[in-house]
């Protein structure tokens, strides 16, 4: 500041106590700064730098190789298909228990289970699907001696695309239960008496009064469960060691051992990852903010 | 009609939940061939190697409470007090770590903290402890924070903060006898979460280098058929035994708030 200070202002006292009131932030602001900004900065400039520090975009233009854009591709599919199906079998979930009827008994025990399954990821989740679905597992095994149905043959197999979608699933449904359950909640009994006083049916209700209220919600936990799903590497790493190519194994195989041969493309593949969740979790507080609105 | 449907989905719902659950189960009792035994159990809890990475994993995940709780609750408590117009700032720092993948966070460490930087922390064991236990703070920040504050909404932080004052408290009192004895159930919440996710935590730990549980269970499923199974349905107990106590302690608060 260059203004000289004014002798403005009924509490110069107050004024002299200011940076003692900033203090009290400081070993905070300072962790963070230490073990979350500066590690990501760094990652994110080294992003945007040759080897000899000068600045250069041919890092991330380097992504752009086939097999790089092919981890890329397949991780977002994986992550967009688990985020789809989870929404969708959660949303039914939540809506079956919330709107269908059912005993509010049930309702406790399922939040409560939902916040163990959503937690329960990583590599005992990897570890609970291939004792279930892996090639001896639990169901392949009942499948193939009681009804004589080889998965394997039918094309079935865990360490693939649908393999890793469906165990993704075990922590996207709980996960999206727990988000849209209190939004089912925040639909008044009043909107759907109106609804039917002016004659509309059931499907109108839903399609031209609730489902556009809970629309912000949905798509906003959709973008939610992209990110999470996008950025987990126990579980796909305890399924399927190295052999699907995704971007997260790829990342973890490039800080073990560089396997890019290229420190500097490791930082963009890592810039890419923050580039992707960032822009999911931007539309899911911005979307989460215009569901708040109907919700007070 | 309504209601078969609501029930049908539930049914469906509920078999995808519990069949992986049975089947890591059932996997896990058959290590002898043709009857049910806990020898995979035996074997996993007599293999040295479990009994110390599960014991280096709880001491971390403890030292992680403790650091969260040393961080967020003065933290939490000094903005809703002295400085109300940083709050959405704070809140939005504190949510950082859900947008930045874990793997991003611990690359950072491994580049910003090697032994050729000015920190050199990835130099010594001890060193890299001190990194895992800050990265594991950074993971549990948003779910402990969030904890935190809301139990804070509850009280009337100014109020209490005065009348402690006038009777001559400093700031280490008023933090730790009036405000985090009020908060004590959030906090236990935030840190049996912590616990939850700090046990079984892989990614920063492998990558790191450190004998932490996490990866141990990723090489024993490597190498062998029947023990994973076990760690899995051991892993499941204590994420359920964590969200359990989390209820516990919240039905506790809640019937004690209950007017006499």
């Amino acid at each position: 500041m260059t203004s000289p200070n004014p002798p403005t202002g009924p509490f110069p006292a107050r004024r002299m106590r200011l940076p003692f009131h900033w203090l009290g932030i400081l070993p905070f602001a300072v962790f963070v700064l230490l073990f979350l900004i500066m590690p990501t900065m760094k990652i994110v400039i080294g992003a945007f730098q040759r080897p000899d520090g000068s600045f250069t975009f041919q890092n991330i233009g380097n992504l752009f190789t086939p097999s790089i854009l092919a981890a890329y591709g397949i991780s977002i599919r994986i992550s967009m298909a688990s985020a789809f199906f989870g929404c969708l079998i959660g949303f039914g979930t939540a809506a079956a228990v919330v709107l269908g009827g059912l005993p509010r008994a049930i309702r406790g025990p399922l939040m409560t289970f939902s916040g163990v399954a959503s937690n329960f990821a990583g590599v005992p989740l990897a570890f609970a699907f291939l004792a279930t679905l892996g090639p001896v597992g639990f169901i392949t095994v009942f499948l193939q001696t009681e009804l004589g149905i080889n998965l394997r043959m039918l094309g079935f197999n865990l360490l693939s695309f649908w393999g890793l979608t469906l165990t993704y699933l075990f922590f996207q449904i709980p996960l999206m239960i727990l988000i849209i359950t209190p939004a089912l909640d925040g639909l008044k009994k009043e909107w759907r008496e109106a609804a039917s006083i002016l004659g509309a049916t059931n499907a109108q209700y839903w399609r031209m009064v609730a489902l556009p209220i809970l629309t912000p919600a949905i798509l906003g936990t959709f973008a939610l469960l992209f990110a999470n799903a996008f950025g987990a590497v126990a579980t796909a790493i305890a399924l399927t060691g190295s052999s699907l190519s995704i971007v997260p194994i790829l990342l973890f195989a490039q800080i073990r051992g560089d396997v890019l041969g290229d420190p500097h493309l490791g930082y963009a593949l890592a810039f890419g990852m923050i580039a992707v969740t960032g822009v999911a979790n931007t539309v899911y507080i911005w979307l989460r903010a215009r569901s708040e609105r109907w919700m007070r | 009609m309504k209601r078969f449907w609501a029930w049908g989905a539930l049914i469906i719902g509920l078999l995808y939940f519990i069949l992986p659950l049975i089947g890591m189960t059932n996997f896990s009792l058959k290590m002898r061939r043709g009857v049910y035994s806990f020898d995979a159990y035996a074997k996993v809890l007599a293999d040295t190697r479990f009994q110390e990475t599960f014991t280096y994993s709880v001491t971390l995940a403890l030292l992680t409470i403790l650091v969260g709780v040393f961080l967020v609750v003065p933290t939490a408590y000094w903005v809703r007090l002295k400085l109300p117009f940083l709050r959405p700032y704070v809140e939005f720092v504190t949510l950082l770590p859900l947008v930045i993948p874990a793997i991003v966070v611990v690359f950072g460490y491994i580049r910003l903290y090697n032994t050729s930087s000015w920190l050199p922390l990835t130099g010594t064991a001890l060193g890299t402890d001190v990194l895992l236990v800050a990265g594991y703070t950074m993971l549990a920040l948003p779910y402990m924070y969030r904890a935190v504050d809301t139990g804070l909404r509850t009280i009337d932080v100014t109020t209490l903060t005065e009348a402690a004052q006038s009777l001559g408290a400093g700031w280490f009192t008023i933090i730790t006898r009036i405000i985090l004895p009020n908060v004590l159930v959030a906090v236990l919440s935030g840190a049996f979460l912590t616990f939850a996710i700090v046990i079984g935590e892989f990614t920063m730990a492998a990558l790191l280098n450190r004998p932490a549980f996490g990866p141990y269970m990723q090489v024993l499923g490597a190498n062998r058929a029947y023990e994973p199974a076990a760690l899995a349905v051991i892993a499941f107990a204590i994420t359920w035994g964590c969200l359990g106590l989390i209820q516990l302690v919240s039905r506790f608060q809640k019937s004690a708030q209950r007017p006499v």
